[in-house]
């Protein structure tokens, strides 16, 4: 086969192959991404056969909107919870797993179960944990003297105990990663610095872990704030927002807006709104890879 | 440093070989100490659950701190949690959905990645371009469009509208491109030689080559749509067709009330499949579920 002729077959197998996930990329992202920006400026609800275009007035009614702005700051308050919490603690135990022979594979085993389990399933275990009188925690806590605290229906409780839950899923996912960092850290960095005087753990860690776990750790910061950002089975199973508003979380404000009282024009603002952020953070975390090739 | 250098070593030297070793003992007493803390953290909803699951009522039921069951009722919990919800019909579900969604991702992504790794064709930067930008787009942000879209049709309440958001993965061509680019291009030019289509090289080449990277995407696959929520509970409303998080919720809210022996019984029916391939098969997922972060 001539050159030519077999070049212009290759293009037309390369188009082949790649048009079904060409057509499927059209009709999964870009349309629908089309469609929620034109759908903010209507008022259209699901099942109504007319619609009407509104400018920005749903635009204006977000921004204003009490419930939204709150589920806003809800979601916020939640990431700033679990980002330290799962962050520390995941690079603490990392380190201190890294170091252990025989016991690594158990602690391994251990701290990355709740990443595999169904988090639907273990939600109903941990608000049974949580319940006031029948609940093991509570039980315990009545045993040692102290008096019941209603993690689930206080309302300055309930989304820290959402939060510890979260920290409890992700500690063995962020560990593995910090595992992966510590792995690529050469050891004769460590012998050297022996060498050199930097006896005690602390020194070590500070001196050698640290600076080259610093790309690790940049990944690891932006991935959770992007998971934690996504909160929502927690909320939908265990406290379905309440109480008092105190969960309403902005997935969830999405979903009852519209999926339960099929707002769709108003839930596609919601939409384009927990797009901006989630864009926001892969940004970040685009540029930190950038920086992670280079270093 | 230089300075420093003859005390530090002088100091140390000092330290006899006994007390270096009760030093050593008491760092490891701290360390396992906090490791096995957090252990006991993570494992907590994991065991409970176990031993809730083989508990009477009253026992559930009684305010009470006991670890073990005196009265043996397992049998009547699953038989419950089996009998009462189809609880094996949300894990066959789950299966299904798992399984359709995996073969065609891998059926869509797989050609489309070799074309985009190893051939030329036009529109391939566009291409790759929009698949980047897709990766940082959550399924929670085309899903109103999509349900519209659905809804139109006729065709939510089925297993084909659990599915069909998810058939394109994005990732799954991203991953596979980066795996098929070091492909050696000799291997390729000599099947062409031999008078091999690129369909042939496609799949009895370069794809069994590329099987670690199919095995861990497909345990990523997996455990993101046996574990997901969100997309099920907007799409599905027949209990018969929910997958093992949307029927886990359903049991909770509706068939048990506060049935906690049944709820953890069918908690641990519909945890243990993920959990049980992950305690055969750890290296594997770990890589699958953390791949997204390491490389």
């Amino acid at each position: 086969m001539p050159f030519r002729r077999q070049f212009l077959w290759q293009k037309l197998t390369g188009a082949g192959f790649a048009l079904p996930a060409f057509l499927l990329l059209l009709a999964l992202h870009v349309v629908p991404l089309l469609v929620l920006a034109a759908l903010s400026f209507t008022d259209y609800e699901l099942g109504v056969v007319t619609f009407e275009w509104v400018g920005l007035d749903n635009y204006a009614q977000a921004f204003s909107d009490e419930v939204f702005r709150r589920s806003l700051v809800n979601t916020l308050y939640y990431v700033a919870i679990v980002l330290p919490g799962s962050v520390i603690l995941a690079l603490l135990v990392a380190v201190l797993v890294h170091q252990r022979k025989r016991t690594r594979s158990f602690y391994e085993i251990v701290y990355f179960l709740p990443v595999t389990s169904t988090l639907i399933a273990m939600a109903t275990v941990w608000q049974f944990l949580l319940h006031p009188s029948l609940g093991v925690i509570n039980a315990a806590l009545r045993k040692l003297g102290f008096s019941e605290v209603p993690f689930l229906s206080d309302p300055d409780l309930a989304l820290p105990t959402l939060a510890v839950i979260g920290i409890w899923q992700l500690v063995g996912f962020n560990m593995i990663l910090f595992l992966a960092g510590l792995s690529s850290i050469p050891r004769d960095l460590y012998e050297a610095s022996a060498i050199d005087g930097v006896g005690n753990g602390i020194d070590r860690f500070l001196t050698i872990t640290w600076p080259l776990l610093g790309p690790t750790t940049l990944f690891v910061i932006v991935t959770t704030s992007i998971t934690a950002f996504k909160l929502f089975d927690t909320v939908a199973v265990m406290t379905k927002g309440g109480p008092q508003g105190s969960t309403e979380v902005i997935l969830y404000a999405i979903y009852l807006e519209g999926f339960y009282y099929f707002r769709t024009a108003y839930a596609s603002v919601l939409t384009l709104v927990f797009l901006t952020f989630v864009v926001i953070f892969s940004v970040i975390q685009t540029f930190v890879l950038d920086r992670r090739t280079h270093y | 440093m230089q300075a420093t250098l003859p005390t530090r070593t002088a100091s140390e030297g000092e330290v006899s070989p006994a007390a270096a070793m009760i030093r050593r003992m008491t760092g490891l007493f701290f360390v396992h100490a906090f490791l096995l803390a957090g252990a006991v953290f993570i494992l907590l909803p994991f065991v409970w659950m176990l031993v809730t699951s083989i508990k009477p009522p009253e026992e559930v039921f009684s305010a009470e701190l006991s670890f073990w069951p005196d009265r043996f009722y397992g049998l009547e919990n699953y038989g419950f949690a089996l009998t009462a919800a189809p609880v094996l019909r949300f894990a066959l579900n789950g299966v299904i959905v798992c399984t359709g969604i995996l073969v065609v991702q891998l059926l869509i992504a797989i050609p489309c990645a070799y074309a985009l790794a190893k051939l030329q064709f036009p529109g391939r930067h566009l291409l790759f371009i929009l698949v980047l930008l897709a990766l940082c787009i959550p399924i929670q942000v085309p899903a109103l469009p999509i349900y519209v879209a659905l809804a139109w049709l006729g065709l939510l309440n089925t297993y084909f509208s659990m599915m069909v958001p998810f058939f394109l993965s994005v990732f799954g061509i991203f991953l596979f491109r980066q795996f098929f680019r070091s492909f050696p291009d000799d291997i390729i030019h000599a099947a062409r030689l031999d008078g091999m289509s690129e369909f042939e090289i496609v799949w009895r080449i370069v794809t069994p080559s590329a099987w670690p990277a199919i095995a861990a995407f497909s345990v990523f696959s997996i455990v993101a749509h046996w574990n997901d929520l969100y997309w099920p509970l907007i799409v599905i409303s027949d209990i018969n067709l929910a997958p093992p998080p949307l029927g886990m919720m359903y049991f909770a809210d509706a068939e048990t009330g506060s049935n906690y022996g049944a709820l953890t019984a069918a908690a641990t029916v519909l945890t243990a499949p993920l959990v049980v391939t992950f305690l055969f098969a750890r290296r594997r997922f770990i890589e699958g579920i953390t791949m997204t972060g390491v490389k």
